[in-house]
């Protein structure tokens, strides 16, 4: 039992450890800008052009929901232009960057892990090495920025979107008109909303890149590891989300 | 000249590397064979600095490989080519590409590396695959462009890990031609990884045999295929024990 115990504490130091390696490995290829520069675009694009039409299917849905689910709690205790302000408030603080984080977990996350992990188990990645290149610089970086940077303008846009099907949503539905729908919109508006949650999708989307690209560059064991790198990439991702916006909750709000 | 000096290297609890000593002279080919796993590549990826020793080291031009920074090792990658066994290709670019990546990082100019590519894959008689990708290559092309790749840097030596396995004997000879060629062009000093004997006595100027984590016999092709050491006169004849 002791020693069982001893022994998850060694791996889970020797995993921190190792993460923090890796991280200290990124800040160090920081400075090796003509490679990952080169490669930015290229994965921004890659990550966020072709992430949005995911994102935008699920705000599109989200906002209907949460006008509809609005309008059920509301009737006959609250004023109906409230609405605006359910959707508006829940779409920037919460629902457009998380769920937006949890379905590029799957999407990007995986991605990135199934690449780099085949990368590894074929020899790409030593061959990278011999070839005088850091893949911290060629790999990591360039996906970990890129990921940082799209993700807030992929969220700005789902919860542009979500807005916009939840005002469709009270105008079609639930005969509430523009103005008032504006007009609970902006009662509780602060500008705080829009950061906020600008900010926590950055840190989302770093995080899902750091995992993706740690845990496909620590693959072994064929296409079998390719799997369970993909598999772990999305839970462990998931998982850090869910924590991150707590915590951001707690120290920001 | 390429000096390894009693490494040692172990994967969790098995041995792999037990004191393994050998110096590689400039200009010459120098194959290690061995049965299957007994750590001939292992010992190879230390010369680039991709396996950390657990004691020894590699000592290349004066370099001690385990003690350079990442500076260090990219000073000393920029004058190795590694060939490996499956070719490593990059699946995503194209034959150009890939033989050009290790050239851009050297920061020439687009004309230049369009000239060395253009050489390179030339030299490994795949002129006209540029546009290719590794996916529509062959085995045998795979490894000539893994080749070419490593030659384009115009490297001081060359490591092959396995070039002919799993090649028909004629696509291996071919791979063989190719390495004696290379030398003889470039004048590089060569490492050569195999368990495959034909390709040994075609391409090497000294053999080494490693046996149990370390060099069993180091000798001239003649001399090998004459030794009278038991172990080695086993493997060459290909008996089984």
């Amino acid at each position: 039992m002791i020693s069982a115990l001893g022994r998850r504490t060694l791996a889970l130091v020797e995993a921190a450890g190792r993460w923090g390696f890796f991280v200290t490995d990124l800040g160090r290829a920081l400075s090796d800008v003509g490679t990952w520069s080169r490669l930015l675009a290229g994965q921004m694009r890659r990550i966020g052009v072709d992430s949005l039409p995911v994102a935008m299917f699920i705000a599109a849905f989200t906002g209907v929901v949460l006008a509809l689910q609005a309008s059920y709690t509301f009737t006959g205790a609250v004023p109906m232009y409230f609405v605006g302000t359910l959707v508006g408030k829940t779409m920037m603080l919460e629902l457009g960057p998380v769920l937006a984080g949890l379905a590029l977990a799957g999407r990007v996350g995986a991605t990135m892990a199934a690449e780099l992990g085949t990368m590894k188990v074929t020899e790409q990645v030593d061959a990278l090495e011999t070839l005088a290149y850091d893949p911290q610089s060629y790999l990591v970086l360039p996906r970990v920025l890129a990921a940082t940077l799209m993700f807030p303008v992929i969220v700005a846009l789902s919860i542009l979107v979500g807005i916009c099907t939840g005002w469709l949503t009270s105008l079609v539905l639930l005969h509430l008109s523009t103005p008032e729908f504006i007009k609970g919109l902006k009662i509780f508006y602060r500008f705080k909303d829009t950061w906020f949650g600008l900010f926590k999708s950055a840190t989302f989307g770093g995080t899902i890149a750091l995992v993706g690209c740690r845990v496909g560059l620590s693959t072994y064991g064929g296409a079998e590891g390719v799997g369970r790198s993909t598999t772990r990439a999305v839970v462990y991702s998931a998982v850090l989300i869910l924590v991150l916006d707590a915590f951001w909750a707690v120290v920001l709000l | 000249m390429i000096e390894f000096r009693d490494l040692h290297k172990a994967f969790g609890p098995k041995p792999v590397l037990t004191g393994l000593t050998l110096t590689v002279k400039d200009r010459e080919t120098m194959v290690i064979i061995g049965y299957s796993g007994t750590g001939k590549s292992v010992a190879l990826k230390h010369v680039v600095g991709l396996l950390h020793p657990d004691a020894g080291d590699v000592i290349v031009d004066g370099r001690a490989v385990s003690t350079l920074d990442r500076p260090g090792l990219t000073a000393l990658r920029r004058d190795i080519g590694y060939v490996f066994q499956f070719a490593a290709l990059f699946d995503s670019m194209t034959v150009a590409d890939n033989v050009a990546l290790g050239l851009r990082r050297r920061g020439l100019g687009e004309e230049e590396i369009a000239d060395r590519v253009r050489e390179a894959l030339a030299l490994v008689d795949l002129t006209g695959t540029d546009e290719r990708m590794p996916a529509e290559l062959s085995g045998g092309m795979r490894k000539r462009v893994g080749i070419a790749r490593a030659i384009a840097l115009r490297p001081k030596y060359i490591l092959y890990d396995e070039p002919t396995t799993g090649l028909d004997p004629v696509t291996a000879a071919v791979m063989d031609r190719l390495m004696v060629r290379t030398r003889e062009h470039l004048g590089v000093t060569g490492v050569v990884v195999t368990h495959d004997l034909r390709s040994a006595y075609t391409v090497g100027d000294r053999i080494a045999m490693l046996y149990e984590g370390r060099i069993r016999q180091v000798a001239t092709v003649s001399e090998i295929q004459a030794t009278e050491d038991p172990v080695v006169r086993q493997f060459i004849e290909g008996r089984a024990a």
